[in-house]
C-alpha cells in the first residue's frame, strides 16, 4: 500500500499502483495516469473506461472479451487505445484493482 | 537476485503438438496471457496440435476420456476408465468441458485465436506435420501467419528474455 498524489490529491494504491478505493478516482487522475504511458485520453479511451468501472462495480469479472464486445472498440481497437495492456492499463486508468482474469 | 533485479520476459514461443482440448486451451491461454501483458508471442502447432488451426477441426476438439487419472465425475468421484470407451462420453464430457470453459468467458477456438492474433500474436504451422497430414495451406484457418521449418520457427524465437514453452 502507498499513496500516491494525482491531480492535486492523494489516493491509495498499492504496490503496482492500482487504486485500492475506486471512490477517490477522478477523471483528472486518469489523465495524469496515462500520461505515464503515453497516451493522451480520447473519448474512446474515456467509454472503455466508463464500461470497466460500471461493470467492476457491479461485481463482474472482466475479461478483455468481455470489453471487446461492449460495442466500443473491438480488441485490436483495444490494444492500440492501450499498448501493452488492453486490460491492466485500462483497469489502473479506470481506478479499479488489476484485473483478476486470465483472459 | 531480487525481483527488482530481473528482466521481464519479452517474448514466448509456444509449442503445441497435441490436439485435446486442454492442450489447445493451455497453448490458446497462454499465448493470450502473454499479448495482454505486452509480450510478444508465437506459437507453433505441429502434429496433432494442427487441429487447433484446421478448419473442418478446430471447433471441434474432444478431450481425451482414456487414460486420465485426473478426470472426475461432476462432483469429484473418480472417473472409471471403462466409462471412458462408451461411445458418445467423450463427446459429452468434451462439451461439458468447452461450456464450463465458455462460464469463463473463454471462447470457441477461432475466436480465441483472432484474439491472440488482434493483440500481434503470430501463429504459425509446422511444415513437416503439415505433408505427414497431407494438408494443405487452404485447409488452415485463415489468419494462420505462415507454415514454417523448425528452423525457420526457431529463427523467431531469437532475443534477449525470450523463453520457449512447449505445452
Amino acid at each position: 500500500m502507498a499513496e500516491k498524489v494525482l491531480a492535486g490529491k492523494a489516493v491509495q494504491v498499492n504496490d503496482e499502483g492500482y487504486f485500492t478505493d475506486p471512490s477517490q478516482w477522478t477523471k483528472e487522475m486518469a489523465v495524469e495516469m496515462a500520461k505515464e504511458y503515453g497516451i493522451e485520453l480520447t473519448e474512446k479511451h474515456y467509454q472503455v473506461i466508463d464500461f470497466l468501472r460500471q461493470r467492476y462495480l457491479a461485481g463482474e469479472t472482466l475479461t478483455i472479451r468481455r470489453v471487446g464486445n461492449a460495442g466500443i472498440v473491438d480488441i485490436k481497437g483495444l490494444y492500440q487505445l492501450f499498448p501493452g495492456g488492453p486490460l491492466k492499463i485500462s483497469s489502473k486508468l479506470a481506478g479499479i484493482p488489476k484485473p483478476a482474469s486470465c483472459v | 537476485m531480487s525481483k527488482t533485479d530481473e528482466k521481464p520476459l519479452k517474448k514466448v514461443c509456444i509449442i503445441c503438438a497435441k490436439g485435446t482440448i486442454e492442450d489447445v486451451y493451455a497453448t490458446l491461454v497462454m499465448a493470450n496471457g502473454a499479448v495482454m501483458e505486452g509480450i510478444e508471442a508465437k506459437v507453433f502447432f505441429t502434429f496433432f496440435g494442427l487441429d487447433a488451426i484446421t478448419k473442418s477441426q478446430m471447433n471441434k476438439l474432444h478431450t481425451g476420456t482414456v487414460g486420465n487419472p485426473a478426470m472426475r465425475m461432476p462432483g469429484g468421484l473418480p472417473f472409471p476408465t471403462i466409462l471412458g470407451i462408451l461411445p458418445g462420453v467423450e463427446a459429452g464430457v468434451s462439451a461439458m468441458m468447452i461450456s464450463q470453459m465458455a462460464r469463463l468467458d473463454i471462447p470457441p477456438v477461432d475466436e480465441f485465436l483472432e484474439m491472440i492474433t488482434a493483440g500481434g500474436g503470430e501463429i504459425y504451422a509446422c511444415k513437416l506435420a503439415m505433408d505427414m497430414f497431407k494438408l494443405k495451406q487452404e485447409d488452415l484457418w485463415d489468419g494462420v501467419n505462415g507454415v514454417l521449418t523448425v528452423g525457420d520457427f526457431y529463427g523467431k524465437c531469437g532475443g534477449e528474455n525470450t523463453q520457449i514453452i512447449f505445452t
